[in-house]
């Protein structure tokens, strides 16, 4: 029975008909075209326009702005445009010490938290991975379960821990390490800590996935021949979990750098990080054109970072090939 | 012996998972808190539940998040298993470096840029904002997260069996729904569930992209805890919390119950 249906097979593939090639490539290309074509609309796009807007000026109309380079007059009115530009909006960020305050602090904080969530998660990974086989899914499947409870609510869980009259504080309190309650809240270091719980299972997978690869008998091999644990951890188990420390650590830069509701939360009216300063910007103020101009700022700032992170993306899309 | 779980790993693993878990058990142990404080036990109550389900405001909330979730989840992951099909099949065509690049870009990009950027798309093109610019913007930064999982899968798929219903005669298409796609299905159906549960818990890009009347749950959350802190919204976390981890275990318990029959399937076929 088999035989036939491989015999017969040969024959029809070869003299498949036109129709079918033709549909064949018909569907190929509705496979790439669909989502590059959503893709290019709803997030290439609009880089154009937030590009575009950040050179108007604000008005006070819906939209609050006016426009600048629109087709509505034709080719002429186009290029016409192009005298009514204005780089005004670029101008003010960079001459305002409070955006640049806030750029710097958000760069700085984030590379901080990064570092901070690196320290936290590298030992959680490590014990992730000299588990035992058998329990290793479960532990898995429990780093990934916070991921998908809401960012929001996990953040929200820290005011009534961090508060002044909080659950820490009533802790500490009663336990006498402290006689009067520790200002958190509403502090850089509520942010630190926002980041570093947030952010935790971002760093703690890619760690987890390059350790769990690792070779275990190269420590030994390494602590037979009389080399010490920590010379060991830097010769050996460090170099080979440095693409996981790179995933991770780029997956929890770049979105801090821009983060908004960890600051605003956590951090209060006193701290300062660029992402808040946007949404301020935007609803507050109402200005489009200056908060354009901050976030094609902030782009430009994470245009590195963001390209170091697909590259690492697409080298593990070959690896796992 | 290759593994040996020092006591210094128990530790960290230990501790790294009450960290991660005690702030939200906290959250859902003082969503049953009698008195009004949210620090201060005052005996254990479920009146906060029952107020939550008076409050008209957050219930319409939570029913724009439930739809707005159900849609885009759906529709990000048929756009989604697309995008990973041509990451994984056609290494070769015009703009693909900028189609992988607009693939993996929205999982790192600030969600204050994505909104912003999608509200100025929706004012330039004449979009009313409200119910379907919240969807479509939830479309798009779902999706990217949805090609990622798929894409992992398809990654370590057996491509030979393909080729195999191919030279059967099967046309490509057939090819996909016979083959392929059952294959990939447990990554679809997590990719979709992921992309519900972005869906559920975003602020920021639904706070740029929507409009009066299209307020989410989120959003309503958001402009409460502004005001302070209370145990209803505790209350609000805590069921949001349970629908996503009653999702979580029964996916993670249909998945194993068909991995096991896979083996059993397997093993049928090596006797007979």
């Amino acid at each position: 029975m088999s035989n036939i249906a491989i015999t017969d097979a040969g024959p029809s593939t070869a003299a498949k008909p036109m129709l079918t090639r033709l549909a064949t490539g018909f569907v190929s290309r509705l496979v790439i075209i669909v989502p590059y074509l959503w893709l290019l609309f709803f997030f290439f796009i609009p880089f154009i326009i937030v590009f575009k807007i950040s050179l108007s000026q604000s008005a006070i109309a819906m939209p609050p702005y006016t426009p600048v380079l629109d087709f509505t007059d034709g080719i002429s009115g186009f290029f016409a445009g192009f005298r009514e530009l204005s780089f005004d909006n670029y101008v003010w960020l960079t001459q305002d010490a409070l955006y640049v305050k806030a750029y710097v602090t958000s760069v700085i904080i984030a590379a901080i938290s990064t570092i901070l969530t690196l320290l936290v998660g590298f030992p959680i990974a490590y014990g992730m991975a000299r588990a035992p086989a058998t329990i290793r899914p479960t532990l898995l499947m429990l780093v990934i379960l916070p991921f998908w409870t809401s960012f929001l609510i996990r953040v929200y869980a820290w005011i009534g821990i961090l508060k002044p009259e909080g659950l820490l504080n009533q802790l500490l309190l009663s336990l006498n390490i402290i006689d009067q309650p520790l200002i958190i809240l509403n502090t850089y270091t509520a942010i630190f800590i926002g980041i570093v719980y947030s952010y935790l299972p971002f760093m703690v997978l890619p760690l987890y996935s390059s350790l769990e690869k690792m070779d275990y008998t190269l420590i030994e091999a390494a602590k037979d021949l009389g080399c010490p644990p920590t010379a060991a951890f830097w010769k050996i188990t460090f170099p080979l979990s440095l693409p996981g420390v790179i995933a991770g650590c780029l997956l929890v830069f770049i979105p801090a750098v821009g983060e908004f509701v960890i600051p605003d939360l956590l951090g209060g009216s006193q701290t300062l990080m660029i992402g808040k300063t946007l949404w301020n910007e935007f609803f507050s103020n109402r200005d489009w054109p200056v908060s354009s101009a901050v976030a094609v700022i902030l782009l430009l700032l994470l245009i590195v970072p963001i390209m170091l992170f697909q590259q690492a993306q697409a080298r593990a899309q070959e690896e796992g090939k | 012996m290759n593994t040996t779980w020092s006591r210094f790993n128990v530790t960290s693993v230990v501790l790294g998972f009450a960290f991660l878990y005690l702030p939200i058990v906290l959250l859902v142990v003082f969503s049953f808190n009698e008195s009004k404080l949210v620090t201060v036990w005052g005996g254990f109550s479920t009146k906060w539940y029952v107020s939550l389900f008076h409050n008209q405001g957050l219930m319409d909330a939570a029913w724009v998040t439930a739809r707005v979730g159900v849609i885009s989840a759906t529709v990000a992951t048929v756009l989604g298993t697309l995008a990973a099909l041509t990451l994984t099949r056609y290494t070769r065509f015009r703009g693909r470096i900028l189609f992988s690049g607009m693939v993996f870009a929205p999982l790192v990009m600030p969600e204050v840029i994505t909104g912003l950027s999608l509200l100025l798309l929706f004012v330039a093109v004449g979009l009313d904002r409200g119910f379907f610019t919240v969807t479509l913007a939830h479309i798009t930064l779902t999706m990217c997260f949805v090609a990622v999982v798929v894409q992992s899968r398809l990654v370590s798929f057996d491509r030979s069996l393909e080729e195999a219903a191919m030279d059967l005669g099967a046309t490509p298409v057939k090819t996909f729904f016979q083959i392929t796609l059952p294959v990939i299905a447990p990554a679809i159906v997590s990719g979709w569930m992921l992309a519900f549960t972005l869906s559920l818990d975003d602020l920021v890009i639904a706070s740029f992209t929507s409009g009066p009347g299209a307020t989410t749950l989120p959003m309503k959350i958001y402009s409460q805890v502004r005001l302070g802190v209370t145990p209803e919204i505790n209350a609000a976390c805590t069921i949001l919390i349970a629908v996503v981890a009653v999702g979580v275990i029964i996916a993670s318990v249909a998945n194993k119950r068909r991995e096991v029959q896979r083996q059993i399937d397997e093993q049928a076929a090596q006797r007979g």
